[in-house]
């Protein structure tokens, strides 16, 4: 930037001439007298982002080289990197974290794409002028304002295990009366699915939201212009929807992936009192809580935390990538 | 898009069935609510409105009367008050800090600046078990549960990306006039920017009344209990009482569906504005 004219706000020094005088002559002393200001504004949350996000997250990788256990009256042991060993390679103790690995896994590849194309697909059909739209996106997006708690208790009903539960009722009926009562919640293969279906439940209109944002933001005369080609809607969707939404369905893809990574409160739930399969559904997050809470191992809490936080970085990292080269094009 | 009449009508026939299996697990909380609880968990007929009455919220509102439970108004009120503490707090703590971060100008402004961007990469999930060690002592109790999520870099994030917007015009000529940095803020700046004070303020409450994961890893005494904990031990209480369990759970969600019918606009607009600028 070489413009000289305006001024820009802090004052160059180097430059010999004298400024203009007409704006100069608040401005030297305002500017010397922000630096005071700038910085106790930003204080109070800059101490509460170091004390509670920055700090905290250098312990994690600290505590994660320690054996450290919470009230224990021996002092925390130097362990190297004995607890990624323990949680990766060893036969003995690394069964439930690698499981809890492959199951967030599993939710990671089956949520982003079902989530993101269920979304987007309610976001098209809701992109329209009809009469009452706006009832209808408050209907889809309903779910997202309830707490997952809840979520997780409403579905412990619907896929309650014995005849009477909602879902095994629906399917003896349909079935005349051939279905009978079966556990979703308590059988190994159909747990997660049973937290992936809730999950996109409550998830879904979050991104159907953001992705309606992006559909806005194509302007009418395109689909104008297709129509006058006689494109079909598929052609339209093809060539004029997905394009133009490139960048919004590539940053909901990652965000799903992210959030899908932290997925922790209505496997604890269902966990405690829904009979829920815990070695099917544990999740990465589900496995630094138990550790840490459970087992009081902090240690290798902290090095599962150290794990999770690796995996968040690299998908956003992945993320900020697609979404800049997407933007160039 | 041009709509003959039947393909409107097609429109709104599929629009109508996903609504309706949309909103199918919503209905059944809400019928199986007013409904005695050996009602609740029947099969299909958990949707027939029979045996209405409001006995399960009475009974939530009275049975929970003892130390050894929690009293239900008792675990409202933390969560109102936890609630409220944070939101105001963020409103707040981050509005400033995003001004004397973007508005003003002052050395080393830019990295620290930079630093909140990179630690709006660190989730809570990673921090909470450190976090769950390093404040054990403070274990149940009320402001523990507010106080470390009033700072929010992505709050920051939403203010700046705000605040950037204003052309510097308006600022200098309140500069001019005399104003200092905390007058132009709270005087100009504040009144000017309701909009993005509104959308932080539902979407940290959104999050904020659904906490879970922190309460778990710090409260374990009831009478500190916030209402999502309590639905989680409530219904993991065996026998379960559902129809009170449902109760309690309409009691949960009406505050933020209360919220959400009246600042719908925002909440939508919050969301969809922060997810596609960033």
């Amino acid at each position: 930037m070489t413009t000289v004219n305006p001024a820009p706000a802090t004052p160059d020094r180097r430059k010999p001439s004298p400024p203009p005088p007409s704006a100069k002559p608040v401005r030297p002393r305002r500017a010397n007298r922000d630096w005071v200001h700038g910085l106790l504004m930003s204080a109070p949350a800059l101490g509460g982002l170091i004390a509670f996000v920055a700090v905290p997250f250098v312990y994690a990788v600290v505590l994660s080289f320690y054996n450290v256990r919470l009230g224990s009256p021996l002092p925390p042991r130097f362990f190297g990197i004995e607890q990624y060993r323990r949680i990766f390679t060893d036969p003995d103790m690394s069964g439930p974290f690698l499981r809890a690995l492959l199951n967030n896994l599993t939710f990671a590849v089956v949520v982003v794409p079902l989530q993101t194309g269920l979304a987007l697909a309610l976001a098209i059909l809701l992109n329209r002028k009809l009469k009452a739209i706006g009832v209808f996106r408050s209907l889809f997006f309903l779910p997202v304002v309830f707490p997952m708690a809840l979520v997780a208790v409403i579905w412990r009903l619907i896929l309650a295990r014995s005849g009477d539960g909602l879902l095994n009722s629906a399917l003896h009926a349909v079935s005349f009366g051939n279905w009978g009562a079966f556990d979703w919640l308590g059988d190994g293969l159909t747990a997660m699915a049973s937290i992936i279906v809730l999950s996109v439940w409550q998830g879904v209109g979050f991104q159907m939201v953001i992705l309606l944002a992006g559909l806005q933001q194509i302007p009418g005369e395109l689909y104008e212009a297709a129509q006058l080609d006689r494109a079909s809607r598929w052609q339209q969707f093809r060539n004029v929807t997905l394009p133009g939404i490139r960048g919004t369905l590539v940053f909901v893809a990652m965000l799903t992936s992210v959030l899908s990574f932290r997925v922790f409160d209505q496997v604890y739930v269902l966990v405690h009192g829904g009979g829920l399969d815990e070695d099917a559904t544990r999740t990465v997050m589900y496995q630094a809580v138990t550790t840490a809470f459970d087992q009081n191992n902090i240690g290798q809490a902290s090095a599962i935390t150290v794990v999770f936080f690796l995996i968040v970085v690299v998908l956003t990292l992945i993320q900020r990538r697609v979404v800049r080269s997407g933007n160039e094009d | 898009m041009t709509s003959t009449p039947l393909r409107r009508f097609f429109d709104y026939a599929v629009l109508s069935v996903l609504a309706f299996v949309f909103v199918l697990p919503v209905l059944y909380l809400v019928l199986g609510s007013f409904k005695p609880s050996d009602q609740v968990l029947s099969g299909l007929t958990g949707f027939l409105p029979t045996h209405m009455s409001f006995d399960n919220y009475r009974a939530v509102l009275n049975s929970f009367d003892s130390d050894a439970t929690g009293y239900f108004w008792r675990f409202m009120g933390i969560s109102l008050l936890v609630a409220t503490v944070v939101v105001l707090g963020n409103l707040i703590v981050n509005s400033m800090a995003a001004y004397g971060l973007t508005r003003l100008r002052w050395r080393g402004q830019r990295a620290v600046f930079t630093l909140v961007l990179l630690l709006m990469l660190v989730p809570f999930e990673a921090v909470a078990v450190p976090l769950f060690y390093m404040l054990n002592d403070q274990r149940n109790t009320v402001y523990i549960q507010a106080v470390p999520f009033i700072a929010n870099a992505f709050s920051i994030y939403q203010f700046a990306t705000f605040f950037r917007a204003i052309p510097p015009s308006i600022e200098e000529a309140a500069r001019i006039d005399g104003a200092g940095p905390w007058r132009t803020f709270f005087a100009i700046i504040v009144p000017m920017s309701k909009p993005v004070f509104a959308s932080v303020a539902i979407l940290t409450f959104l999050t904020q009344w659904g906490a879970f994961l922190w309460p778990v890893l710090m409260v374990s005494d009831p009478s500190v209990r916030p209402l999502p904990l309590e639905m989680s031990v409530f219904q993991g209480r065996m026998p379960v009482d559902w129809g009170q369990v449902l109760a309690f759970g309409v009691l949960l969600v009406l505050p933020v569906l209360i919220v959400f019918a009246f600042f719908q606009r925002w909440f939508v607009q919050g969301v969809a504005s922060s997810a596609v600028k960033g």
